[in-house]
């Protein structure tokens, strides 16, 4: 079979959140640029948001909050390993891409005077703001997408980046997940907009796709970066959230806490003061269910009848519609019972983490022509907001990029390494199926990773991984939906063992739960308030070093750093 | 080497009578963000091959004959 060759000027390799609004950006640039965006499902319902979002987990609006006290929010919910410049990117934007899709026609819940109706969640300040109607986001996208005229190249997934000879992008190689084609897009410049990696952890529940996150975000995007030389940042602060038990999806204090509801123990009764989600607060959240007081519930049987009518159109009609048939199953009714809560999987994403590919405030990664935005992009807290406007530093840069360089020359060895490392599972029909050795590896990513992280368990953990790199040879593919599951396990593979080595590198407790380590429980940051980077250095070998913390544009006095250390609630002396 | 085939039961059902892949739809099979569902080439009627549902409900809400239930998978529900 020969392969697809394309050439554009800037390719976007992700069409979830991040890559379309990317996507539209540097075509608005520069129209006569050839961008192309690459997505392994459909844009139409792919990603994170397949079926919308129910708010906006971080918007910056004038009158509500500014964006130092956002840059200050979220260095404190980090435990203060931010570089404040990219946060404060965000912050300055936030205001200006909420009236944008207003503008498209995302509908945001406004109040009386049309004035945009935010509540709080976090700690500190006041930045959520719901979207009941939220299930529409797709759609809008889309049409800005056909607007632009940005050329759409669905189920086709890059399995690496193509490099020339001074080690900047050149474009990537794909794989036509229907035919089992192996093709080359050559480009000038790369977006990666690929998501989290959402299935490294095994779902308590065994089901290898009943994942918090779109199952189809297995990391790719870490592994391609990885591959092409760049830097990673933050990987040891894994992303492990508190989810409906079972149904491992949110249930969501986000939605329900400015309604009234809250995070619960068995006994029906509040231990922390706020749900925001933080390394800090699931610590919190760990030890309620592990002590004497759990299960954990989500409470909102003591709210009014039209209150719990309003949070059901909203939690059953968007961003995971099937919650509301889950409970029907288990004949759950939030008026007569608390929801059982349970602590997901662990996974690697900056959009509710910091765990991500190291970019500047410009979306550009340490990698020449390589430019990185969404939940795979390491800006702290980013969620879906950080993700439009991340996207739109990255089109832009991009295409300014692609405006100043040629087309590199195609280095036809990298291209045949890979056409052969890719085909090969179709070429061997009689060997292991990629479903079971990838149930292996992620049941091994929760016996050896999963926080309390404990040195010897990681280190077996990656004896146990090197076993299973040894397998990867032997994997077989049927057919090209199964090798594109088998190229999944090789991401997720490079993954769990990122994972391992970063959570090793330091050694110090640091976010609460998200890298809690047993031999080494105190934060110290005399030696470690510092970003923990991770690249693939010349040798091939997976490497960490520490990167200074640029110094911060936005001070915290003491009482703010240490907010989220005090998320416990405290008991009052009982009265008589 | 030695392999077997598992039964297992999947949480997408498609209603036949109603499914018009027949008169050449496929709108369910490219909103799947999974790629899991296909038309059987010889009843022309959409199924759910790979047990790798997300339970999302894209295929659900997409259906232009309401055809499609997605239930959640059995070792969840």
């Amino acid at each position: 079979m020969s392969d697809m060759i394309a050439e554009v000027d800037v390719l976007v390799i992700g069409g979830g959140t991040a890559g379309p609004m990317a996507a539209v950006k540097a075509k608005e640039k520069n129209p006569a640029l050839k961008v192309m965006l690459l997505e392994k499902a459909n844009v139409k319902r792919s990603g994170a948001i397949s079926m919308g979002m129910d708010g906006l987990n971080n918007a910056v609006i004038p009158g509500h909050a500014t964006p130092e006290q956002y840059v200050k929010e979220i260095t404190v919910a980090n435990d203060g390993i931010v570089n404040q410049k990219t946060v404060m990117a965000y912050a300055q934007e936030s205001f200006n891409m909420i009236n944008q899709l207003d503008r498209w026609g995302v509908k945001f819940e406004k109040d009386e005077t049309g004035d945009y109706a935010v509540k709080k969640v976090h700690h500190i300040g006041t930045y959520v703001l719901p979207m009941p109607e939220g299930h529409h986001m797709k759609k809008v996208l889309y049409r800005q997408l056909k607007k632009a005229r940005v050329e759409i190249t669905n189920r086709y997934m890059a399995t690496r980046l193509l490099l020339d000879d001074s080690g900047a992008i050149a474009g990537a190689m794909v794989l036509d997940t229907r035919e089992g084609g192996f093709g080359v897009i050559r480009a000038k410049s790369v977006i990666l907009c690929t998501g989290a990696a959402g299935r490294l952890g095994l779902p308590s529940s065994g089901y290898l796709f009943g994942t918090y996150e779109n199952p189809t975000n297995a990391g790719d995007g870490y592994a391609l970066a990885y591959h092409a030389g760049a830097e990673l940042s933050g990987i040891e602060c894994y992303q492990i959230n508190p989810l409906i038990k079972d149904y491992n999806g949110p249930s969501c204090a986000y939605v329900t806490g400015p309604f009234g509801g809250y995070t619960a123990n068995s006994k029906g009764e509040r231990f922390i003061e706020c749900d925001y989600w933080s390394g800090q607060m699931m610590m919190e959240f760990y030890k309620e269910l592990e002590g004497g007081n759990g299960p954990v519930f989500l409470k909102m049987d003591h709210l009014a009848e039209e209150t719990i009518g309003t949070i059901e159109h909203i939690l059953h009609s968007n961003e995971r519609p099937s919650r509301g048939r889950f409970h029907e199953g288990r004949n759950l009714d939030y008026r007569l019972g608390m929801v059982e809560m349970h602590i997901s999987e662990i996974g690697l994403c900056s959009g509710h983490s910091a765990s991500g590919v190291w970019v500047d405030e410009h979306a550009a990664t340490t990698v020449p022509g390589l430019y990185a935005a969404g939940d795979l992009a390491c800006v702290p807290h980013n969620y879906m907001l950080g993700a439009f406007v991340y996207g739109q530093f990255a089109g832009q840069s991009a295409a300014e990029y692609a405006m100043s360089h040629e087309l590199p020359a195609v280095d036809a060895a990298q291209v045949e390494a890979e056409r052969k490392r890719v085909l090969a599972p179709l070429a061997n029909p009689d060997g292991l199926p990629p479903a079971q050795v990838e149930y292996k590896l992620r049941r091994f990513v929760n016996d050896y990773l999963q926080p309390p992280k404990v040195t010897k368990k990681m280190e077996i953990g990656l004896d146990r991984f090197a076993e299973i790199r040894a397998d990867l040879d032997s994997m077989s593919a049927t057919n090209p939906h199964e090798l594109m599951r088998a190229m999944e396990v090789h991401f997720i593979l490079d993954c769990a063992e990122m994972a391992a080595h970063a959570s090793l590198y330091r050694t110090e407790s640091r976010w609460g739960l998200y890298h809690y380590r047993v031999e080494h429980p105190e934060k110290n940051d005399a030696d470690w308030f510092c970003h923990a980077q991770l690249k693939k250095n010349d040798a091939g070998e997976m490497t960490c070093f520490k990167r200074p913390i640029e110094p911060y544009i936005v001070e915290l006095d003491d009482e703010e750093k240490d907010a989220y250390n005090r998320l416990r609630v405290v008991k009052q002396a009982a009265t008589a | 080497m030695p392999m077997t085939l598992n039964r297992v039961s999947v949480p997408v059902t498609v209603n036949e009578d109603a499914c018009i892949a027949d008169k050449g739809c496929t709108v369910c099979v490219e909103s799947c963000p999974l790629d899991l569902l296909a038309i059987d080439l010889l009843k022309k009627k959409a199924f759910m091959k790979y047990d790798e549902c997300w339970y999302c409900l894209p295929c659900e809400k997409d259906c232009p004959t309401q055809a499609i239930r997605v239930d959640i998978p059995y070792l969840l529900r």
